[in-house]
């Protein structure tokens, strides 16, 4: 087969549509379509390593493979398409679980811990340790200036009344389930997620 | 979902309400089409079913159905009443189903009444109801004997007095007769705006769907869930559902779409404020201990028939969790650490955390994955909220509205002393684990690459932060640190957990054994198990996590030997891998599917074959003393009247804080009368406009392009959707002289969008009680200061937020806000 560049193709594609309006059933490409997309596709995708995931949006829960490679020592991700073989979904997918890809990929992630102090103005970069350090002190300080040991019943609440924990509807379940047995053990009584809202 | 997915195929009509599956749940639609489209299924059998859709506005899901009927937004309990009011006065229900599968032979209290709108026990200086006369008239109490083996909870005084002829005028099938009596066809016109030619049509279509040969599902999402009435537009189409015998069975039920990738999950595993994991109620201040708490919160049975399987092993579910959580310092003497679990005293729901935060009352917030300001409900009041705490924690791997609300359009930045921290996480690629789809299947996904940059997991930040604070309280002391230390952590790494370890967790283990437990069947009381979710338990038995399982559809032979489509092999799905909920109802008495053309299980002489029963597999179902076919309440049947709605035990119409028009039922009492006011209850002026500022109805959605906001990240799916707009109804916009492309101010008492109008004729005029012409305006959800269309136009999208628009008040018992039915003005910009 004569190799050709995809801006090639493409201008034959265009011509070809062209062409179809007045010759329906021809092929101006001259080859099988069909198995030169496929051939594009296992170039794109040979020697990849195939692995199992699902889509981030909504709660279809379509099944996804995800396409991988080894280059210079980091996992580059290739292609994301719908799993075929899944009862749910069996292979399709919508514009979103189409274009997972560019959220996985995204190049607008926020790149390093950042804080905003009292009054500032704007993001200062900080370590990891200076956030997780300066949070737990928050967090201790605000369970201890609102934690309810005994309601004015007299009865046992042990709650903290000033922190509020919201998780995400794109958690992994066992990671809702560990902030549920965190949140709770540090009393935290207002706990939601995304079902009400 | 009672449901799945898969299962929407079987069904031979369809209602869809509240909801807009093409284009919001659009692979899932498939199964919709099938039902209607498939070739080579005749109806009955996967073809030939009918799709009816009621919505505000004609979407690509109209265009695939057969009906569509244009509804006036919140009003869905009177569609469904007026449907189980014409099904009731038609004699077109399922007789054998209503008298032996539902409540319907219950006798209520004679003291039991509703009038002009209230029903018995309402306070309105409280606004809440007394429901000591929402209850069964009882027997004597039931034999000791039976009592031993069943231990019922203490407070047990007799079971429910019962007719099976449904005679009785207190009889609960007839309170509901009449009830609904009230809702015409012409009254339900006046309400939705359907006129009753379109209604009667698809009264026929649902009447028919009755016959034991016939099934009917209802799917929703959350156009049902986000009014004032939320909890009780659902339950009239459950209503409407038991009365045809619908529920439990392939091809029926009651099916919500959720809107995201884990919901269900998450929400299985309670991070929501009023249960623990397993939908344990969260206990209260006065349950002193675990008898209390099981006795106010377990079921109570209360016919000798109903195994009350859920209430029966309240005690054994809630010991297991504990077991779990607290490990060593759960014993015996200590009611297993009962104490150690948070009492709230109020409801501690999503607008509760921003209304504490108003007065001043919230000290920190941690938002994982959540943006507050634009989900709302009321995006300007909460970023009030926002700029009153002392921190905020965002962790996500992209910028949100509230990670940057502090420096939003029109805010001074200097004046807000709220500390923040963005913590960036990983995205659901970088990770393992599960998420649980709309119809229960909990899949598990692999781990494709690896974190990118400084991202950390969700869980490995809290386990840090957690042992950091630990640490603290170990060398500076502090209030009640004991279950903060006695926490169970036997993690490889504590700070760094494995997600396949929580999930062995999760599922439980026999701690006499150490061999991870089978069924939550098995737990027990004693302290000897632990189950970090009962409703998990099953779902990683010692053979290894059955998540992973994918024997799909490349060999339906091995892996769909029912044709039925349950793929028992593919995921695993809670209960105990059971793919439809309540499927002992989708046989009749003796055990025989109401249609052998659709079996969910049936009674094969020695054991129940087909989908996991719901039931215990070789109970002969003509045994007398055989359990009725709904085991997780105490009544054993499915519940026409329940009292556990705080705003009433039959649903009724009540109009949206905001509304068009008075109450057509009862003026009076327009509004739901319990719903609850927070700016009100908290001395705040309240934000409500009256339809003479604000003339037209709002209700918001999303498009098949975007996710809430994070997809305002993605620049493929910014191109298809580029900028925020209003869709016009064609009338109206002739009216105000506005073109598709006009820029338009829409606004209500609380805030205004500034966006594109596009006009169209998906939208336009309903007409109500009094001849009164409404138009309704609908708004996408999507866009808002952050993002690519934010960065793109920087100018315009300083008023892009559509939830500034909405109120902030909510159902009162499950606290959904009010998002899709509000008032609003629309002007010329």
């Amino acid at each position: 087969m004569t190799e050709i560049t995809r801006r090639e193709f493409l201008k034959l594609g265009a011509a070809g549509a062209a062409g179809m309006a007045f010759v329906p059933l021809a092929n101006p490409l001259g080859f099988d379509v069909a198995a030169a997309k496929k051939r594009a596709l296992d170039l794109r995708i040979s020697g990849a390593k195939e692995v199992h995931s699902l889509c981030p949006y909504c709660a279809v829960g379509c099944s996804l493979i995800a396409y991988t490679k080894e280059v210079n020592g980091k996992t580059q991700l290739l292609q994301i398409e719908g799993d075929p073989d899944s009862p749910v979904n069996e292979g399709r997918l919508c514009p979103k679980g189409a274009t997972a890809m560019q959220l996985a990929t995204s190049a607008r992630r926020v790149a390093a811990p950042m804080y905003r102090a009292p009054g500032g103005t704007t993001w200062e970069t900080k370590s990891w340790d200076f956030m997780l350090d300066k949070l737990a002190q928050n967090i201790k300080a605000s369970r201890d200036n609102t934690f309810v040991a005994q309601d004015a019943n007299g009865n046992v609440v042990n709650r903290t009344e000033g922190i509020a924990f919201a998780g995400g509807a794109a958690f992994s379940s066992e990671e809702g389930y560990f902030a549920t047995k965190l949140m709770r053990s540090l009393g935290v009584v207002h706990i939601e997620q995304q079902a009400r809202v | 979902m009672t449901n799945h997915w898969r299962d929407i195929k079987h069904a031979d009509l369809i209602l869809i309400n509240g909801a807009n599956p093409a284009e919001a749940h659009p692979v899932g639609f498939q199964w919709f089409v099938k039902a209607k489209l498939d070739p080579t299924k005749g109806p009955g059998a996967g073809g030939g079913a009918k799709i009816i859709h009621a919505d505000p506005r004609y979407t690509r899901t109209s265009a695939m159905a057969d009906i569509y009927l244009r509804i006036r937004t919140g009003t869905d309990v009177a569609y469904f009443g007026g449907l189980i009011n014409y099904v009731i006065q038609n004699k077109l229900y399922h007789e054998e189903y209503v008298k032996n599968y539902t409540n319907a032979s219950f006798v209520l209290k004679k003291e039991f009444d509703f009038k002009d709108g209230l029903f018995t026990g309402y306070n309105s200086s409280t606004r809440s109801y007394d429901i000591s006369t929402w209850a069964y008239q009882q027997t004597a109490p039931p034999p000791v004997a039976g009592e031993a083996i069943e231990a019922p909870p203490t407070s047990q005084t007799g079971f429910a007095k019962r007719d099976m002829t449904l005679q009785d005028p207190d009889t609960v099938w007839q309170r509901m007769a009449k009830h609904y009596s009230r809702y015409t066809p012409e009254m339900v016109s006046s309400i939705t705006g359907i006129p009753v030619d379109q209604y009667m049509q698809v009264a026929k279509l649902v009447g028919e769907m009755g016959k034991p040969d016939k099934v009917m599902t209802i799917v929703y999402a959350v156009g049902l869930t986000h009014h004032t009435t939320g909890g009780q537009l659902i339950r009239s189409g459950a209503l409407l559902q038991l009365i045809l015998g619908n529920m439990g069975r392939p091809g029926g039920g009651m099916n919500a779409e959720r809107g995201h990738a884990n919901i269900q999950g998450n929400t299985d595993h309670a991070i929501s404020w009023e249960i623990l994991p397993g939908y344990l109620r969260i206990p209260g201040p006065g349950q002193k201990n675990l008898t209390d708490y099981v006795n106010v919160n377990a079921p109570k049975k209360s016919d000798p028939n109903s195994w009350n399987f859920f209430g029966t092993n309240y005690r054994n579910f809630m010991v297991s969790l504990l077991k779990g959580w607290y490990g060593a310092k759960a014993t015996k003497d200590n009611e297993y650490a009962y104490d150690y679990i948070p009492k709230p005293a109020v409801n501690s729901s999503w607008m509760s955390i921003y209304d504490q935060a108003l007065k001043g009352k919230m000290e920190g917030v941690i938002l994982s994955g959540m943006t507050a300001t634009s989900i709302g409900p009321d995006s300007n009041q909460v970023m009030t909220a926002l700029g009153k705490l002392k921190w905020l924690v965002v962790m996500d791997p992209l910028p949100t509205t509230s990670s940057e609300f502090w420096k939003a359009p029109n805010v001074d930045s200097a004046s807000i002393q709220t500390e923040v921290f963005m913590l960036p996480t990983t995205h659901w690629i970088e990770k393992d684990g599960s998420f649980v789809n709309s119809g229960r299947w909990s899949q598990w996904k692999d781990q494709v690459i690896p974190p990118e940059g400084e991202a950390r997991h969700d869980h490995w930040i809290l386990a840090d932060l957690y042992d950091r604070v630990k640490t603290l309280y170990k060398n500076q002391g502090g209030k009640f640190p004991d279950p903060i230390m006695a926490a169970t952590l036997d993690y490889k790494d504590p700070k760094k957990p494995e997600l396949d370890e929580i999930a062995k967790e999760i599922n439980g283990k026999n701690l006499a054994t150490g061999g991870q437990m089978a069924s939550f069947a098995l737990l027990k009381d004693d302290g000897t198990t632990t189950a970090g979710d009962w409703i998990y338990t099953g779902s990683y038995p010692d053979a290894g996590n059955l998540a992973k399982r994918r024997n799909g559809i490349s060999n339906p032979a091995q892996n769909d030997p029912t044709g039925m489509g349950f793929y028992h092999n593919w995921a695993w799905s809670w209960p105990l891998n059971r793919r439809v909920l309540y499927n002992r109802a989708s046989a009749d008495l003796h055990g025989k599917p109401w249609d052998s053309k659709r079996p969910g299980i049936q009674w094969n002489g020695t054991t129940w074959t087909g989908d996991v029963p719901d039931y215990p597999a070789t109970m002969n179902p003509d045994d007398p003393a055989s359990w009725l076919p709904f085991i997780m309440n105490g009544e054993g049947v499915g519940r026409l009247f329940s009292n556990s709605m705080l705003d009433g035990p039959f649903p009724e119409h009540y109009e949206p804080y905001e509304a068009p028009i008075p109450n057509p039922l009862h003026p009076n009492v327009s509004e739901d009368p319990v719903a609850f006011l927070y700016d009100q209850a908290a001395g705040r002026p309240n934000r409500f406009g009256k339809v003479g500022d604000f003339p037209y109805v709002a209700t918001s959605y999303r498009l098949t392009e975007h996710e809430h906001y994070v997809t305002q990240h993605v620049p493929l799916l910014v191109g298809l959707q580029p900028q925020a707009f209003v869709e016009v109804p064609a009338e109206l916009a002739d009216q105000k002289s506005i073109k598709s492309g006009d820029r338009v101010r829409v606004s209500s008492a609380r805030g205004k969008l500034e966006v594109v109008a596009l006009v169209t004729k998906r939208l336009g005029p309903v007409t109500l009680a009094g001849n009164k012409t409404v138009y309704q305006i609908g708004i996408p959800i999507h866009w808002g200061f952050v993002g690519v269309s934010a960065e793109q136009n920087p100018d315009r999208s300083k008023y892009w937020l559509a939830n500034a628009l909405t109120p902030m008040v909510g159902d009162v018992g499950a606290r959904t806000p009010e998002f899709k039915a509000f008032l609003v003005n629309i002007e010329k910009l």
